[in-house]
């Protein structure tokens, strides 16, 4: 085997697994702190992406009147909650963040995508358009679900998924994008070509482990997250407010897959649903993780990635089958090392 | 049966169908898709809404079945009718395969595994050379009986709905059996039932295989329906919707799968027809509908349409009250003098660092009742735990008439005659008072389930709910025989946990905490109960808070204090013990 050809195999795949790590970070922060399995992380990446692409190229995102449209339902289901004791400051803050928000956000959006907007708006608008989304996401689907089984959540979240993909069709055709690169620039190392883009995506991936595992093991704030978790209403009588937790963990979730996505989409073509599948292989290295540890999770990510590349280079017909079935080996050592823990279900 | 009559009717409606004049033949197409899908959501029910383990992946299992009759017949011209066999088998061996993996696998990681080798099998239906890749297989042989062939939606009709109606009965007698009682009990955890000797793992398998065949006999009817196949229909989309079926129609209730997929297969046809007229887009429009309906209904009605459906009929059956006249065989005991029956020697539990059970040593003889007291964290419910095989002791050793039992696992404990009580009651909710307590006569049963679901154990099976009916009545419940097991209170549900542990016909019955949550004539009923349980030779080992309570039941009394043993003997010395007193009280009292 030629060394070049496996340098650039493990080139690509670490590319590609740097960014299934953080999609697999996301999904181990969300349900850390949720207990949800975010299958909607996936739309979040493909709505970064293509939302950024259809900037870059003077379109109008649907996406920027979805967030707006899924403010609007968050805000009534606030007032809803709080009909028996409506308070001015709590539907000032709630129509502020559900409404205004997002309305400021399309004007924006508007006014940029008539004169093709610089790179780093479109970052900005395509990161805060989905972080909107993300935040509504919650506030609808899940706040209301959050006392269910990890099941009921489950099958919620891939009512999302559903419905989020549907849109995306809706939104960005059938038809892939590409986005312009972040950053254009290039250097050669030996046979290697490392490209400005690649070098971001193995930084941002970095500096999210880093931060997250810092947050989460060593502060106050990230261990409360942590407990919302185990035990909601142990957490709730201890001060902590569970539902301003979800919010962060998917606020955090939706921000790291827009921002994935936007990293990604100028390497390769996006479809409105290929995030989905970029997604489960997040998922496999959460799996991998037990859901709980971020090093690990990235570490079996880079494994995904490496896995991929080298299987689309020798076997490309069956590159997904071999990737989603790397899980089962990985499921069966964990159902013969996990004991078997009683599980009260209803 | 009294849910024989509604079955029968509906046959004869689904068959009448067709012969109404004027019937328009894109509405017997729907009743073709939505049969097809009622079989996988059948069996999804079975899975999911009963067994509580969530499937994502069975349109793979569509996918198996379609494939196998599509490769046999279409390119080897093997007869349709031999396939199907082969079909279901196929779809069962992959079902054991990726079972043995997959349903070990505690709570959300099982749900999320379906959806990953749901995934990567449908994209190894379309790379595989053999099965035609992403154009699959096409010219595939239509079913024919004698020179009848059933060439048009029309025809394939009868097939689809004998085959749906056929396996709503079996599932129904399945459920409505000892293994059916054994599958119910899988979504409240395992530990209950396995206190009753029910193999959870194996139980988990068996219907994951039964939803495995119902959903390949679906496939191998939905390839000779199309008469052609291609891997799109057996992907993870299609999984989800499988699922979403089965939630609509109310995962619980096997009518439910045929209600949901009616509702789901029309309401898609009608999006369909519809939305692109309302939103002027093109392509997945009514995946969005979906997936909102879906979250909406989780929210609003997580339980189904069907149980609400059936709560506006009139319909309600009392139960009808077994014959108790049949009895099952007595197990049998060594008669006469006292003797060992239960040695506890030095057993140990460590939980990391800490000793919840420091080498006790106790026994239990034959007709005595022993309590077990401490203050709490003293670690009696752990000692009732090692004992009954739920944890394996750290050290020591537990023998029962002399034999020893270390590490055995609850499922062989019981079979010894030892049975128990939880300390938190691990009761069905939705299963009567009936059936819970049948579950604590599941090894004196031998019904498997081929037989349930052809009726074979009617025999067997009314003995078992001959004996459950004689325990109840013996603690005292008969009256609530036939309500939930959930309705009742928590102090009558102690007493139903009793009457299962009476029906394993036990030598030992293990009580955690009988009497918490009862009233105070309540408790006399139980200790009079338990008396009568000694005279009748056999041995009660309990652990009570109430003082009061087990100095006057109890012939012996074991004190453990921080996981050791301090004190034993007859109630009246207990009482007088110092070491007792300051574990109770502190120090000098």
């Amino acid at each position: 085997m030629n060394t070049t050809i496996m340098l650039f195999l493990i080139q690509d795949g670490i590319t590609n697994g740097a960014i299934y790590a953080l999609l697999g970070l996301a999904l181990v922060l969300v349900f850390a702190v949720t207990r949800v399995i975010l299958i909607p992380q996936g739309e979040f990446v493909t709505y970064g992406a293509l939302t950024y692409a259809s900037l870059a190229s003077g379109q109008m995102p649907g996406t920027a009147k979805l967030a707006l449209a899924m403010g609007v339902v968050a805000f009534a289901l606030d007032v809803f909650a709080g009909r028996k004791s409506l308070h001015v400051r709590l539907i000032a803050r709630s129509f502020l963040a559900n409404i205004v928000l997002p309305g400021i956000v399309l004007a924006l959006t508007l006014y940029f995508v008539a004169q093709k907007p610089p790179v780093a708006v479109s970052i900005a608008l395509s990161l805060v358009i989905v972080a909107m989304i993300g935040l509504s996401l919650y506030r609808i689907v899940f706040q209301p679900l959050a006392h269910t089984s990890v099941l009921v959540l489950l099958i919620a979240s891939v009512g999302c998924h559903l419905a989020l993909q549907g849109l995306g069709l809706l939104f960005f055709g059938a038809e892939g994008q590409r986005g312009p690169a972040v950053l254009s620039t290039a250097f050669t190392a030996g046979s290697l070509r490392f490209t400005g883009q690649s070098i971001t995506v193995y930084g941002i991936t970095i500096a999210f482990i880093v931060g997250l595992w810092l947050f989460f093991g060593w502060t106050l704030y990230g261990k409360a997250l942590r407990a919302t978790a185990v035990n909601r209403l142990g957490a709730r009588l201890a001060g902590i407010r569970t539902t301003l937790s979800g919010q962060i963990a998917f606020l955090l979730a939706s921000v790291i897959g827009a921002l994935s996505g936007i990293l990604i989409v100028p390497i390769t073509t996006l479809y409105y649903d290929t995030g989905f599948l970029i997604g489960i292989k997040g998922f496999i290295a959460a799996i991998i993780g037990g859901l709980v540890s971020y090093p690990l999770t990235a570490i079996a990510a880079l494994v995904v990635g490496t896995v991929e590349a080298f299987s689309s280079f020798y076997a490309s017909n069956y590159k997904e089958v071999i990737v989603f079935m790397l899980l089962i080996p990985v499921l069966l050592l964990r159902s013969l090392a996990a004991p078997a823990v009683e599980e009260e279900k209803d | 049966m009294n849910d024989r009559l509604p079955i029968l009717f509906f046959a004869l409606v689904m068959a009448a169908i067709p012969f109404i004049p004027g019937m328009p033949p894109f509405w017997i197409v729907l009743l073709d898709n939505i049969g097809l899908a009622a079989l996988v959501a059948m069996g999804l029910v079975l899975l999911t809404g009963v067994g509580g383990l969530t499937s994502f992946g069975q349109a793979a299992f569509v996918g198996f079945g379609a494939y196998t009759t599509a490769v046999l017949s279409a390119t080897y011209g093997v007869s349709p009718w031999l396939t199907l066999p082969l079909s279901l088998i196929v779809s069962g061996v992959f079902a054991v395969l990726l079972g043995l993996i997959t349903v070990r696998l505690s709570g959300h990681y099982l749900p999320l595994g379906t959806l990953a080798w749901g995934l990567g099998l449908f994209y190894l239906f379309s790379k595989l050379e053999f099965l035609g890749r992403n154009d699959g297989i096409s010219a595939i042989p239509p079913l024919s009986i004698g020179g009848y062939r059933m060439l048009d939606p029309a025809s394939i009709y009868f097939a689809i709905w004998v085959a749906v109606v056929l396996s709503a009965l079996l599932t129904v007698n399945l459920l409505d059996s000892r293994t059916g009682r054994a599958i119910r009990a899988l979504r409240r955890g395992h530990i209950a039932a396995e206190a009753f000797g029910v193999h959870t793992p194996r139980a988990k398998l068996l219907v994951f295989i039964h939803a495995a065949v119902l959903a390949g006999l679906s496939g191998w009817l939905y390839a000779h329906l199309q008469r052609a196949v291609n891997p799109t229909p057996f992907g993870a989309q299609a999984g989800i919707e499988y699922l979403f079926i089965a939630v609509v129609g109310g995962a619980g209730y096997v009518w439910g799968g045929v209600l949901g997929a009616a509702i789901v297969v029309i309401l898609k046809e009608v999006l369909q027809s519809y939305l692109p007229l309302i939103l002027h887009g093109s392509g997945q429009l009514e995946t969005i509908v979906f997936g909102i309906m879906l979250v909406a209904l989780l929210q609003l009605a997580p339980a189904g349409v069907w149980p609400w459906l059936t709560s506006l009929l009139p319909l309600r059956t009392n139960g009808k009250a077994p014959d108790t006249s049949l009895l099952l065989p007595a197990r049998i005991r060594a008669a006469g003098a006292s003797e060992v029956l239960l040695q506890v020697d030095k057993a140990r539990k460590q939980f990391g660092g800490v000793i919840a059970v420091n080498n006790v040593s106790f026994d239990v003889q034959t007709r005595e009742i022993v309590a077990l007291i401490g203050p709490n964290g003293a670690g009696k419910s752990t000692t009732f735990n090692l004992i009954t095989g739920v944890l394996t002791a750290t050290a020591g050793s537990i023998s029962v008439l002399g034999r020893k039992v270390d590490n055995a696992p609850p499922q062989e404990i019981v079979k010894l005659g030892i049975s128990r009580t939880f300390q938190h009651v691990k009761l069905v909710p939705d299963m009567t008072v009936l059936e819970n307590v049948a579950i604590g006569a599941h090894l004196r049963g031998q019904s498997g389930p081929i037989a349930s679901m052809l009726r074979l154990d009617r025999a067997d099976e009314a003995r078992l709910l001959a004996e459950a009916a004689r325990q109840i009545e013996r603690v005292g419940l008969a009256d609530q025989m036939h309500q939930l097991a959930g309705s009742l209170s928590l102090g009558q549900q102690r007493i139903v946990e009793i009457a299962r542990a009476l029906c394993v016909d036990p030598m030992l019955l293990l009580l955690d905490e009988p009497a918490a949550g009862l009233r105070h004539m309540e408790k006399q009923r139980l200790a009079a109960l338990l008396r009568q349980l000694r005279d009748g030779g056999m041995s009660v080992l309990l652990v009570e808070h109430d003082m009061g309570f087990v100095m006057d039941l109890a012939d012996r009394v074991v004190v453990l204090d921080f996981g050791t043993k301090i004190a034993e003997g007859t109630p009246a010395t207990i009482k007088s013990n110092p070491e007792v007193i300051k574990a109770y009280l502190g120090v000098a009292a």
